[in-house]
């Protein structure tokens, strides 16, 4: 090996450690970001963005995964527009009085066309981010 | 030959070795003020939807909380619910009880790992007693086979942590009890 050589891979080393240590851990989705895309844009609307952060600065888990029935598994809830709309799942605070109601879209529709469902974010491991 | 260069490589493997330790002191003496993609960037909004006008972004929301640098929406959600910086509700059904249960259980079955200590309030303060159990823990101390393996997988503690809680790289959060210390006032399992 060359004298040259041997320089080039502590270098390597280092800047990889730099960018490392350097990079905050915003790289994508936010933490816990759920896609919901089974039917929205087969229906024509872009896919669903949950934000986990958004809803539990809000409500406890508790309120969502017992009183509302949400099972803490992406993909194991098959909520449609309708159950929204006559009050179960998102509909019980979706409904203008506790929180915009369903006829606003656009806001919960707000999706990257193509992704598919499942938690976005950083530190998902083979487990919950796969379901 | 090889002796020359062995000796250039040592010096410069030295080298990189305080380089790093360097970066790392730096790191932790000047720790990186928290950033947050705005949802345009975020890579699951769509940056053509009008609702990004409307929705509030992460920085908005979470640099207020208490801060958790490195690891999920760097917030430390139990610290920013007990010193009062969030309220959040605990029911929408007037008629749903709300309970709280202040009891540690500490599960010495860790190999080499520290024990784990598992406080009920700051889980229940968040969480229905129903959502864990009896279906994922049984309420019996030593009564429930938990392993690395299927937390990992995304099963048991995994289902939250590394999903929505704070992930599996923060060990010593769990395994917080050396071995070999008493601990009063907890309910001892396996």
């Amino acid at each position: 090996m060359t004298r040259g050589r041997i320089w080039r891979i502590p270098a390597i080393v280092v800047c990889a450690a730099a960018l490392g240590l350097g990079s905050a851990p915003d790289a994508g989705a936010e933490y816990g970001d759920v896609v919901i895309n089974k039917r929205a844009e087969k229906e024509g609307m872009r896919p669903v963005v949950f934000s986990h952060w958004f809803h539990r600065i809000r409500f406890r888990c508790k309120v969502c995964h017992f009183e509302l029935g949400f099972k803490m598994r992406a993909g194991a809830n098959d909520v449609l527009m309708a159950d929204i709309i006559e009050g179960r799942f998102c509909g019980m605070c979706h409904n203008g009085q506790i929180a915009w109601s369903a006829e606003n879209c656009d806001l919960c529709h707000s999706g990257l066309p193509g992704l598919k469902s499942g938690i976005y974010g950083g530190h998902d491991t083979l487990g919950p981010g796969r379901w | 030959m090889g002796r020359a260069s062995f000796s250039v490589g040592s010096r410069v493997w030295l080298f990189a070795l305080s380089g790093m330790l360097c970066l790392l002191w730096v790191s932790q003496v000047f720790p990186q003020e928290r950033k947050w993609l705005p949802l345009a960037a975020d890579g699951v909004h769509d940056p053509r939807s009008p609702a990004l006008k409307q929705l509030q972004e992460p920085r908005e929301a979470l640099s207020r909380l208490a801060p958790d640098p490195h690891v999920g929406n760097q917030v430390r959600w139990v610290k920013a619910l007990e010193l009062g910086q969030i309220n959040p509700r605990t029911n929408i059904f007037p008629e749903t009880k709300v309970s709280v249960l202040d009891q540690d259980i500490i599960m010495s079955n860790t190999g080499s790992r520290p024990k784990v200590r598992f406080p009920h309030k700051q889980h229940s303060l968040w969480l229905d007693c129903a959502i864990c159990h009896e279906q994922l823990f049984k309420s019996k101390a030593g009564g429930n086979n938990i392993s690395m393996l299927s937390i990992l997988e995304g099963q048991q503690c995994g289902l939250c942590h590394g999903a929505v809680a704070f992930p599996l790289t923060e060990c010593d959060r769990c395994h917080s009890v050396p071995h070999g210390v008493p601990i009063p006032d907890a309910i001892i399992g396996k």
